[in-house]
């Protein structure tokens, strides 16, 4: 009995030391300014607009299947396909999340009060790409007649993984540092797949139907901006924006 | 009155025997439900853990099926290997069997404890790995108490000369060894702590020691029978894991591009993870058995009292 009991013990000890391997680091504080930074003047800021295509042909997307969830698969009166890559009119590509990547000045960039939303519906995560900024509040619904659980998988930041049954009220959460691209899954439904991606300024854009973005009250500067998508990776490029300027920048990806 | 106590002994070494194959198999099974888990990405379907969304019994829909379902069946084995710790302690004349059936019960403990971690710190690779190695090393305990247990390892009185047997015996262990190490490499690449290439490269390693541990005990044993059924049993799932080895690697290359796991890719890897636990579980029978006929061992103990003997060596 004593050994069993010791050997208990040692497991105990094994996996406490083994949960040290496992564990996420603990979050650092966010830095505090040196000085207030000033506020955007929109007197002279710009926009950045653009549109997004893909160039070739787009890869067939896979039918997803939800028989395993047959509440949800009634939802759909068209078989639904994954949204790796998702094509409209005009070769426009959708999901893109364009941003401004560097250039930008020490402006002071407070994070919106209104959260940004992801929702469930059918068993997919609406929309399929939220971008929102550090601090800003992600409000996570379901709008299905099932539970979900949303499994986010970030590197920098504070992973989580919660269950929410259906008719509950909404998860509220922030990310606390600025990452491209945290994969977002369900454990429950596997098809199930989102992107967050955070950013520490507002300016980004994902790309609707049309393929196009907008990025307002850009201050006069030069500028990388990127596309990022989450087949085909991110394109940058340079973009010099003067007082009250509206800037067009478009991207291609190509199709493999 | 002999009589009975021998009849009376007998009838609990049979009980012990075929309790240990229940569990055997109740392992075997807990290991397709493991697979299934990580196979269908499951693993963190159930957020909670020891109850499940708070309850023994949650909704059972979508990978929830998988990851409670695998929970159920391992309070099942959990329990049974409770009460098979419990029966051998009380029965099984032998000290040391009686340890190994209660390291048994240890092993399926820190099973439970590495199963919760792998839960509440969201799968952290290595823990996911340790859970899935101590479930072999489980069964390969649980599976040489059916051994241990057996008519044959209990009545066998051949003893091989050293020399005959000692390559054989290097052989075997070695055989063991190399699967063992192939699963470790297995396990950590499903649960991402390893590339692929490792798992690849050994897999070369164990075919060639398994196949010259199943080749040598045939020619050399192979005029036991036990010993001759062991290393074709070792051959055939060898071939057997290699084959499904080939078409888990096309499974995974074609399940990366999908948005699902899909049906055929989970059966496939659900397959070479569960013969790959047979894999090992049969070499280590073939390394039993080359050990037994190296050991001197008491005959069974029979109804006749004239065949008695009161064991100078308890195998």
């Amino acid at each position: 009995m004593k050994r069993t009991a010791a050997h208990l013990l040692m497991a105990g000890a094994v996996s406490l030391l083994l949960t040290g391997c496992g564990k996420k680091e603990a979050e650092k504080p966010a830095e505090q300014p040196a000085a207030p930074a000033p506020a955007v003047n929109p007197e002279t800021a710009g926009v950045i607009t653009g549109k997004v295509t893909l160039s070739g042909t787009p890869p067939k997307m896979m039918i997803i299947r939800m028989g395993a969830e047959p509440a949800c698969e009634k939802e759909h009166k068209q078989p639904v396909h994954a949204e790796d890559v998702v094509v409209g009119n005009d070769s426009a590509l959708e999901n893109v999340v364009v941003y401004i990547k560097s250039g930008l000045g020490n402006y002071s960039y407070p994070a919106p009060s209104e959260p940004a939303k992801l929702d469930q519906v059918g068993c997919m995560y609406v929309p399929h790409v939220v971008a929102l900024m550090a601090g800003q509040q992600l409000e996570v619904l379901n709008s299905d007649p099932v539970t979900h659980n949303i499994h986010p998988l970030p590197k920098d930041n504070r992973e989580w993984n919660e269950s929410q049954p259906p008719n509950s009220s909404p998860i509220i959460k922030e990310f606390t540092r600025p990452e491209l691209s945290i994969p977002v899954k369900c454990n429950i439904h596997p098809w199930m797949k989102a992107y967050i991606c955070v950013f520490n300024h507002p300016y980004f854009a994902v790309t609707g139907t049309d393929g196009t973005f907008t990025i307002k009250n850009v201050p006069p500067g030069t500028y990388t901006v990127a596309a990022w998508q989450e087949k085909y990776g991110t394109q940058e490029t340079q973009v010099t924006v003067s007082a009250k300027e509206t800037k067009t920048v478009n991207f291609t990806f190509k199709a493999e | 009155m002999g009589v009975q106590a021998t009849a009376s002994r007998q009838l609990r070494r049979r009980l012990l025997h075929r309790y240990s194959v229940v569990v055997a198999v109740a392992t075997f099974v807990l290991l397709i439900a493991g697979a299934l888990v990580t196979s269908n990405d499951a693993g963190l379907a159930v957020p909670d853990w020891p109850l499940s969304y708070g309850s023994l019994f949650p909704p059972m829909h979508g990978g929830i099926v998988y990851e409670h379902g695998h929970r159920m069946i391992a309070g099942l084995v959990g329990l049974l290997t409770m009460g098979l710790a419990v029966v051998f302690w009380k029965w099984e004349r032998r000290l040391w069997v009686r340890g190994l059936a209660v390291a048994a019960f240890g092993l399926i403990v820190i099973q439970a404890v590495l199963g919760g971690i792998t839960v509440l710190f969201y799968l952290p690779a290595w823990v996911s790995t340790a859970h899935a190695t101590v479930g072999q090393l489980f069964f390969c305990t649980v599976v040489s108490l059916v051994m241990f247990t057996g008519d044959w390892w209990q009545s066998e009185s051949t003893q091989l000369e050293p020399q005959t047997v000692a390559p054989i015996r290097g052989l075997a262990w070695s055989a063991v060894a190399a699967i063992f190490v192939q699963l470790v490499l297995g396990a950590a690449f499903r649960h991402r702590a390893f590339s692929l290439i490792p798992h690849l490269v050994c897999a070369f390693v164990v075919t060639g020691v398994v196949s010259a541990a199943g080749a040598t005990a045939w020619i050399r044993l192979g005029h036991y029978p036990v010993v001759k059924t062991a290393a074709l049993r070792l051959l055939l799932l060898l071939g057997g894991q290699l084959t499904l080895g080939g078409f888990a690697y096309w499974a995974v290359q074609f399940q990366q591009q999908a948005p699902q796991p899909l049906p055929l890719p989970v059966t496939i890897t659900v397959a070479h993870v569960v013969t790959g636990a047979l894999t090992l579980a049969a070499a280590l029978w073939l390394a039993l058995c080359i050990e037994r006929l190296r050991q001197p061992g008491t005959v069974l103990v029979s109804a006749v009292p004239a065949l008695q003997v009161q064991g100078r060596h308890s195998a």
